[in-house]
């Protein structure tokens, strides 16, 4: 049987029988001179690796990427709500699990390497879920 | 930086008063040298919806700068409480998150406008112009000891 007779129905059943709902995180992996490096370009002078504004820096670095990002999704119908990003410093990564698709990407810059890590998942509500979250 | 005219209130010719809003300190000191090589004064500071709130009362500016994305309250819903209480409020929203659902709900709530970040100086000049009309007159070139 021919495929686009058939994904209409696939396109209707996924509608009415599940909702998918997207989790997700993105990372700004950096080393600290690299951190520094770049909150000194964002800053227009240079900053010390252990002044404060190197953080505010990388953070609002993240926030433009992830607003923009998400603004873009939006236009393509993905729903997302941002939360304000947090500090991670440990050298181990965050771990993935099971259900979690994650993909790393690696930016060379004038001031270094930034690894961007972004991982989804995939929440599937059943339909009596759904309505039982409405109506509750 | 660019250079700016100065944007003056029209009734007194006194600097434009600014409240800025950010969970962010980087982009609360970006916006505030902004305003300030426009000629504006940042009267308050907030980090949060809720601070915000409170800052306009007691500040009482001209224009208060919004981001949306914020911990305890967001840029929307404080931007919402300030407009009720004060319907001259000019409010204008500040976010990376620029969809057309975010911007439409806040000019519902009374927002004025909406500036994308990363923001562009001169954008921003044209928007504060914009929002101010009549309220705001433009005198000169801004000097880094103040107006000319």
């Amino acid at each position: 049987m021919r495929m686009e007779l058939i994904q209409p129905f696939i396109n209707a059943a996924d509608a009415v029988l599940a909702e998918t709902l997207l989790e997700g995180r993105v990372v700004l992996d950096t080393d600290v001179p690299t951190a520094t490096a770049i909150a000194s370009a964002l800053i227009g002078s240079p900053v010390e690796e252990n002044d404060p504004s190197v953080k505010e820096a990388i953070f609002e670095l993240a926030n433009l990427v992830i607003g923009n990002a998400v603004t873009s999704l939006n236009d393509q119908g993905f729903r997302f709500k941002i939360n304000p990003p947090e500090p991670h410093t440990e050298d181990k990564g965050l771990e993935g699990t099971e259900d979690t698709e994650a993909l790393v990407m690696s930016f060379d810059t004038p001031s270094g390497s930034v690894f961007m890590n972004i991982a989804m998942r995939y929440n599937r509500r059943r339909r009596q879920e759904r309505e039982a979250v409405v109506s509750g | 930086m660019e250079q700016f005219a100065a944007l003056v209130r029209s009734k007194d010719k006194q600097p434009i008063r600014y409240l800025v809003v950010d969970d962010s300190v980087f982009a609360r000191k970006n916006v505030t040298k902004m305003v300030e090589s426009f000629g504006g004064q940042v009267a308050g500071e907030a980090g949060d919806g809720c601070t915000a709130i409170t800052e306009y009362e007691r500040t009482k500016p001209d224009i208060v700068l919004m981001d949306i994305t914020m911990p305890q309250m967001e840029g929307i819903e404080a931007a919402e409480r300030i407009i009720r209480h004060d319907p001259s409020a000019r409010v204008v929203m500040v976010s990376s998150v620029g969809y057309q659902e975010n911007i439409v709900a806040a000019l519902q709530k009374g927002a004025k406008h909406f500036v994308q970040k990363p923001v562009k100086p001169e954008v921003l000049y044209e928007v504060i112009k914009y929002v101010m009309g009549d309220d705001a007159v433009a005198v000169g070139a801004v000097t880094s000891g103040g107006n000319q």
